[in-house]
C-alpha cells in the first residue's frame, strides 16, 4: 500500500487523450520518478493530483484518504506540496515573506486572521524560515524582491517554501530545468539529504537522466497519456519500450 | 514604540503632527488677501479632508492590499450615513453611539456584498460591486423612501424621540451633534497678525478618530494577515497550493473597509446630521478609486494624500469663477486677458472634474505609483546627489516595502 495511490485517471483535452488510464503508487519515504517525452501529460497528471485539474475519471487517494474533489488549499493542509515547472512565487514579496507563507499556513491552518500581531515577533517562524533559506542557500537573498530573482533561483526559493512547510509528500516538476550543473548538483544533494533525514516522499518529473538516476527508487515512464513501464531504475535503462517512446517521437 | 518599526513610528508621527497642525499651515494666506481663497484651514473643509482620507486609508485595505478593486464602497458610506443618522433621531445626539453602529451597518452591509461579489475576481468583481452599489442607491432613493428620506435625504426633526436626550433644546431648536455636552460645530479662532485660525471640536474629533484607524490600519499591513493579503494580489494560484484560503481573508478585508466607509459615513453626519442617496452614487465610488490611485496604490500614506489632493482641488477650483479669472489676469492687455480667461474657465468652477481628469491621467502616465513614487523620485534625486555615485544599493528604488 503506498502512500499514494492513483487508480484509472482519465483526461480529454477536447480531442487529446492527456491522461489515459493511469495507475500510479508511490510507496511511502521513496522518490518515485516521472519521465516520459514532451507532451506525455507528466504535468498534467500533477495537476490531477494538487486539484489543479478534475480528471474524467479515477481515483487518487492520499493516505488513504481521498483527494479528488478537494480544493488545493485542503490537498496541501493535508502534507502535498508542489514545485511547479514556471516557478511560482509571489513575486512582489520579498524572498523572506515568500518563506513566512508557507510557514503560517503550516502552523496556522489555511486561514488565521491575526491582524494584530507583528511579523518580527513570530521568532519561531522568522528562525525557521531563515533556517531553509541559509539550506538553499539564499539567505543573503532574504530582502530581495522575488520577481528580481534569477531563474534558478526562483525554483530554489520555491522548492524552500515547499520544504519548510515539512510536507508528507513532495511533488517536484522539473526542479533542476533551467539551473547551472552546479546548481543542479545541489539540488541533487540537497533532495537526498531531505528524502533520507526529513522522509519526505517525493514524486519528481525531470527530463534529465542524471537527475533521475540519482535520486529515483522506482521510475514511471510515461508516453501520449499512458504509463508504459515502471520499475527500478537499472531495468529502465536499456528497456526497449522507454527507447522507442523516446526516439519514436523523434523519427516521426 | 506602540508596537511599530521606527520607520513606521515616524511616519505615524509625522501623520499625527500635521493632525494636529493643520488648522495653521492648511491656511498660510492672510485674511483679505488675494490668495485668501486658497486657505484649507476652515473646519468644513477639514474635516472632509480627514473623512475622505479615512475613507481612502480603508479602501486601500481592500483594493492596495489585496488587488480587487471595488466600484461600490459609497454604498457603504451611504449606509453608515443613514444608521448615524437613524441613532440621533432614536437614540441620542453624541456621536459616539452614532460611530458605533455606523460601523456595525456598514460592516455587516459589507459582509452580505462581499460574501457574494467575492466569488469572482478581477473585472467581474468590480461590476458586481458596482451593480450592488447601484441597486442600493435605488433602494435609498425611492423604494426605501421611509427609511432613507429618499429624494430629500434623511433630516433630523423637531419630533424624533431621542431616548436618551432631548427632542428640543430649551430655545425649540433640534439638538447639535456632540461628545458628552462638547457640541460638534462649537469652535475657537486665535487670530495673529493678520492671519486667523480656527480650531473646531469637530475636526479634532475626527482627527482622533482618525489617528487610531491609522494606527490601526498601520497594526493591520505589517501583520501576517496584511502580509497573506499582499500575496493574494501577488499570486492567488500559489497562495492555494500553499494551503492557504485566500476567500476568508479577501472578505475579511472587505469588511473591514467596508466598516472604515461606514464610520466615514458616521463621521459625515456627526458634523452635519443629514444623509442622502447621491453619497451612495458610482461617482462617489469612483472618487475614492482616484483618491487610492492618485495617492499611492498599496502605501500607507499614498491615500491619504489622494484624499487630501483631491478634496482640496474641488474644493478650490471649483469656487474659481469668471469674475476671479480676470482679477488674475488683469495685468495683461485686455485681448490677452479675455484670452487666458476664456481658456482657463473651462477647467473651473462646475468644470473642475476637467481639471481632475487631466491631474490623473498625468500621474496614471507618468507616475503610476501615484504621488507616493513621485514623492519617492524626488527624494532620490536627491539623496543621489549627496551620496557617491553608485553607492545606492541597487534595488533600493526597485523594492519598496508596501507602504512607505
Ligand atoms: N489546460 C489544458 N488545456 C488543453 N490542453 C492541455 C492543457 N494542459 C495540458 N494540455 C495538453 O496536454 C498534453 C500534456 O501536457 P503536459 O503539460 O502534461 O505535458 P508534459 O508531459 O508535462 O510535457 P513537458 O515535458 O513539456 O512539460 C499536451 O499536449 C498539452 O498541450
Ligand atoms: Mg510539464
Amino acid at each position: 500500500m503506498g502512500i499514494l495511490e492513483v487508480q484509472g485517471i482519465n483526461k480529454r483535452f477536447g480531442g487529446l487523450q492527456a491522461l489515459g488510464d493511469v495507475n500510479l503508487d508511490v510507496q511511502e519515504g521513496s522518490c518515485h520518478a516521472i519521465i516520459g517525452p514532451n507532451g506525455a501529460g507528466k504535468s498534467t497528471l500533477l495537476n490531477v493530483l494538487v486539484g489543479k485539474l478534475k480528471p474524467d475519471t479515477g481515483t487518487v487517494k492520499f493516505e488513504d484518504k481521498n483527494v479528488l474533489g478537494l480544493k488545493p488549499h485542503q490537498i496541501n493542509q493535508l502534507g502535498i506540496s508542489r514545485v511547479f515547472q514556471t516557478p511560482e512565487i509571489f513575486g512582489d514579496l520579498t524572498v523572506m515573506e515568500n518563506m513566512l507563507i508557507p510557514c503560517f499556513a503550516r502552523r496556522d491552518g489555511s486561514y488565521s486572521l491575526k491582524a494584530f500581531i507583528g511579523i518580527p515577533s513570530e521568532k519561531a517562524l522568522n528562525a525557521e524560515a531563515e533556517e531553509m533559506l541559509d539550506e538553499v542557500s539564499m539567505l543573503e537573498k532574504r530582502d530581495m524582491q522575488a520577481s528580481s530573482l534569477s531563474r534558478g533561483d526562483k525554483r530554489r526559493l520555491e522548492m524552500a517554501m515547499c520544504l519548510v512547510q515539512q510536507p508528507r509528500l513532495l511533488l517536484l516538476d522539473e526542479p533542476t530545468a533551467g539551473m547551472a550543473r552546479a546548481d543542479t548538483n545541489n539540488t541533487i544533494e540537497l533532495l537526498k539529504e531531505i528524502k533520507e533525514k526529513r522522509n519526505i516522499t517525493m514524486a519528481i518529473i525531470e527530463h534529465d537522466m542524471h537527475v533521475v538516476f540519482s535520486l529515483a527508487d522506482r521510475i514511471t515512464v510515461l508516453a501520449q497519456g499512458t504509463p508504459l513501464v515502471e520499475d527500478v531504475p537499472e531495468n529502465i535503462k536499456g528497456h526497449p519500450k522507454v527507447r522507442e517512446a523516446y526516439l519514436g517521437e523523434a523519427q516521426v | 514604540m506602540l508596537g511599530l518599526t521606527a520607520k513606521d513610528a515616524r511616519l505615524y508621527l509625522i501623520v499625527l503632527v500635521m493632525l494636529i497642525f493643520a488648522p495653521f499651515f492648511l491656511n498660510p494666506f492672510p485674511e483679505g488677501s488675494g490668495l485668501a481663497q486658497f486657505n484649507a484651514g476652515y473646519p468644513d473643509m477639514m474635516q472632509r479632508l480627514v473623512i475622505f482620507g479615512l475613507f481612502a486609508v480603508g479602501f486601500n485595505i481592500l483594493f492596495g492590499l489585496t488587488g480587487y478593486l471595488s466600484f461600490g464602497h459609497a454604498a457603504f458610506l451611504g449606509a453608515g450615513s443613514y444608521a448615524g443618522v437613524w441613532m440621533f433621531k432614536l437614540l441620542t445626539m453624541n456621536v459616539i453611539p452614532a460611530l458605533i453602529v455606523s460601523t456595525i451597518v456598514a460592516g455587516l452591509f459589507s459582509l452580505l456584498i462581499g460574501f457574494i461579489s467575492l466569488r469572482r475576481s478581477g473585472i467581474y468583481f468590480s461590476i458586481l460591486t458596482l451593480a450592488f452599489a447601484q441597486m442600493c442607491y435605488s433602494l435609498a432613493y425611492s423604494v426605501l423612501t421611509p427609511i432613507t428620506g429618499g429624494e430629500t435625504g434623511l433630516q433630523l426633526a423637531l419630533d424624533d424621540p431621542r431616548v436618551l436626550g432631548v427632542t428640543q433644546t430649551a430655545e425649540g431648536n433640534i439638538p447639535v451633534p456632540h461628545l458628552f455636552g462638547l457640541p460638534m460645530n462649537a469652535s475657537t479662532s486665535l487670530d495673529i497678525g493678520a492671519w486667523s485660525f480656527t480650531f473646531s471640536v469637530g475636526y479634532y474629533f475626527a482627527a482622533v478618530v482618525f489617528a487610531l484607524a491609522f494606527y490601526f490600519t498601520i497594526r493591520l499591513f505589517r501583520s501576517p494577515f496584511g502580509l497573506v493579503l499582499r500575496a493574494v494580489k501577488s499570486n492567488q494560484g500559489r497562495l492555494s497550493y500553499t494551503g492557504l484560503n485566500a476567500r476568508p481573508y479577501t472578505l475579511a478585508a472587505f469588511v473591514i473597509s467596508g466598516m472604515f466607509a461606514g464610520l466615514a459615513g458616521g463621521l459625515m453626519v456627526s458634523m452635519d446630521p443629514l444623509a442622502g442617496a447621491e453619497r451612495m452614487l458610482w461617482t462617489a465610488s469612483g472618487e475614492v478609486v482616484l483618491m487610492t490611485i492618485l495617492g499611492g496604490v498599496g502605501t500607507l500614506i499614498g491615500p491619504i494624500l489622494g484624499a487630501g489632493a483631491i478634496t482640496y482641488l474641488e474644493a478650490i477650483i471649483s469656487t474659481i469663477n469668471s469674475t476671479v479669472l480676470h482679477r488674475w489676469f488683469d495685468i495683461f492687455p485686455e485681448w490677452l486677458e479675455n484670452l487666458l480667461v476664456n481658456i482657463v474657465y473651462p477647467f473651473v468652477g462646475s468644470g473642475w472634474h476637467l481639471t481632475l481628469g487631466l491631474v490623473f491621467m498625468i500621474v496614471v502616465i507618468f507616475l503610476p505609483g501615484g504621488i507616493v513614487e513621485g514623492g519617492r523620485k524626488i527624494y532620490g534625486l536627491f539623496s543621489r546627489k549627496r551620496e557617491e555615485p553608485g553607492s545606492m544599493p541597487p534595488n533600493a528604488a526597485a523594492q519598496p516595502g508596501p507602504g512607505e
